[in-house]
């Protein structure tokens, strides 16, 4: 093989600021993602646990559309399709004048399909909470949103923060897919420096060990959490 | 206070409980006893509406628990009800146990909450151990405290559904002194779902005994004991006693 190494073009002030400015928009996509599949994932999570019939049938609606479709064909679906299917006007504003239209979008699609993924660890975690545990709340006389706020939801939300640890670091992976609707994030400016200087090899290396790290500062963060939120002598399920 | 007429329920096509009467007066102690599967802890569960029933009636205190417009959770703030698993909150220490619902459903504040749970905390022999978690704590500890929490709503009644069958040997003696000293000096009235004979028949004004979800005698203790006039009530008490 011949290929002329050189590591030094990462360095070069020119695409070391692109590598930043890739990392910048994968960060801020990944966890602005990150909060809304917290909050629309926690909401669809808790709907699918409720006794009104109604409620849950759309929260599992929900599940089954989001996740079963590929991510990439949600993206185009919200960038390309949505501005058309919307009213006129709305759709015009979104072609025209929306702020960092490729941002926004990437941030919903990433948002709404990692919702679907975060509600089913909410729901398998309600679920693990014994049916007793429910039984003795109720029959102190709390109201059931009283039961979820102060017994499932907090018993549940610490059993399963190991299951969403691998969520939160597939938005950080899932968040390249953005490249696809053109926003310039880490995967698609390594893409770029291999464009500009041949060095493919360096230019990809770099974004894999930076993915790496991202997700090892992820996963020590998550730990850190986990160690906070144990519950003293308490293992779950008929621990 | 607590009166049953005629209740049936089934699951499905599976009847659990066949056209059950009884009655508790204020400050009476009922045991309920019988095989396992008789019914036993869903009809004490139907008392405070945790289980639905299809026919009949169930009045506690002067409120139709049975009633679809019935208040349930202001009725079950009322009755207090201790489980066979304990079911402390886990995430709780001893104290938020005992705090949460007085805070949350009778609305007092932080200190009266405070101030019962030390008090009955004091009285159950746990109240070294406040500030631990469920977790930490054995089958018999966690058992009083359990009791405790029940006790802090200032319930007019009590359930007791198999309070001690999920305990060491050792452990079921801590238990049935805090219940008898409960029904003995605070003539606490209770309904308790139990095989402990020993208990009944030092504590219970009436022993129910259930089979196959039908309520088969419904006696004074000692009457029961001494002289069951069934056959099926004959046989468990010559199983149980026998040991």
């Amino acid at each position: 093989m011949n290929y002329n190494w050189n590591w030094s073009v990462l360095f070069e002030p020119e695409y070391f600021g692109w590598l930043i400015s890739g990392l910048g928009w994968t960060i801020s996509v990944a966890l602005c993602a990150w909060v809304i599949a917290l909050v629309v994932g926690s909401l669809i999570g808790v709907g699918r646990t409720l006794p009104n019939k109604f409620l849950s049938k759309i929260c599992t609606a929900y599940v089954e559309l989001f996740r079963n479709i590929p991510l990439l064909v949600q993206m185009f679906i919200w960038y390309f399709a949505v501005p058309e299917m919307v009213p006129e006007d709305a759709g015009r504003w979104m072609k025209r004048e929306m702020p960092q239209p490729e941002f926004v979008t990437a941030v919903v699609a990433l948002g709404l399909y990692t919702a679907s993924r975060v509600a089913e660890q909410v729901r398998a975690g309600i679920e693990t909470v014994p049916q007793g545990l429910r039984s003795a709340a109720i029959s102190q006389g709390m109201s059931i949103a009283q039961v979820y706020r102060y017994i499932l939801l907090p018993i549940s939300f610490r059993l399963i923060v190991p299951p969403m640890t691998s969520e939160f670091l597939t938005v950080f992976k899932n968040s390249s897919l953005a490249l696809t609707i053109g926003l310039l994030e880490l995967t698609a400016q390594s893409q770029q420096i291999a464009e500009y200087t041949f060095q493919s090899f360096e230019a990809y290396t770099a974004a894999t060990v930076i993915y790496v790290l991202i997700a090892l500062c992820a996963t020590v963060i998550m730990s850190l959490l986990e160690r906070q939120t144990r519950i003293p002598g308490y293992s779950g399920k008929e621990s | 206070m607590i009166e049953l007429e005629n209740v049936s329920k089934w699951y499905g096509d599976f009847q659990v409980l066949t056209d059950c009467t009884t009655k508790v007066e204020k400050g009476e102690v009922v045991v309920v006893c019988g095989p396992s599967g008789s019914g036993k802890s869903t009809l004490i569960k139907c008392v405070n509406g945790l289980e639905t029933v299809q026919e009949g009636r169930i009045v506690v205190d002067e409120a139709e628990v049975t009633a679809k417009s019935a208040k349930l959770t202001a009725l079950r703030a009322k009755i207090g009800m201790v489980f066979q698993h304990f079911e402390l909150y886990p995430h709780m220490s001893v104290c938020d146990n005992l705090c949460l619902a007085q805070e949350k459903v009778l609305g007092r504040s932080r200190s009266e909450a405070e101030a019962r749970t030390e008090t009955l905390l004091t009285r159950v022999g746990m109240i070294d151990h406040i500030s631990k978690y469920p977790g930490q704590l054995s089958g018999g500890q966690q058992q009083r405290v359990a009791i405790a929490r029940s006790l802090a709503m200032d319930p007019i009644a009590m359930l007791f559904d198999e309070p001690t069958s999920a305990l060491d040997p050792e452990m079921i003696k801590e238990v049935l002194d805090v219940m008898v000293e409960l029904a003995r000096e605070d003539g606490m009235t209770m309904m308790v779902v139990t095989h402990e004979m020993g208990f009944a028949r030092k504590v219970a004004d009436r022993v129910v005994f259930m089979d196959q979800g039908a309520i088969v005698e419904d006696r004074p203790t000692q009457e029961f004991y001494e002289n069951p006039t069934s056959e099926r009530a004959r046989d468990f008490l010559s199983k149980i006693l026998n040991h």
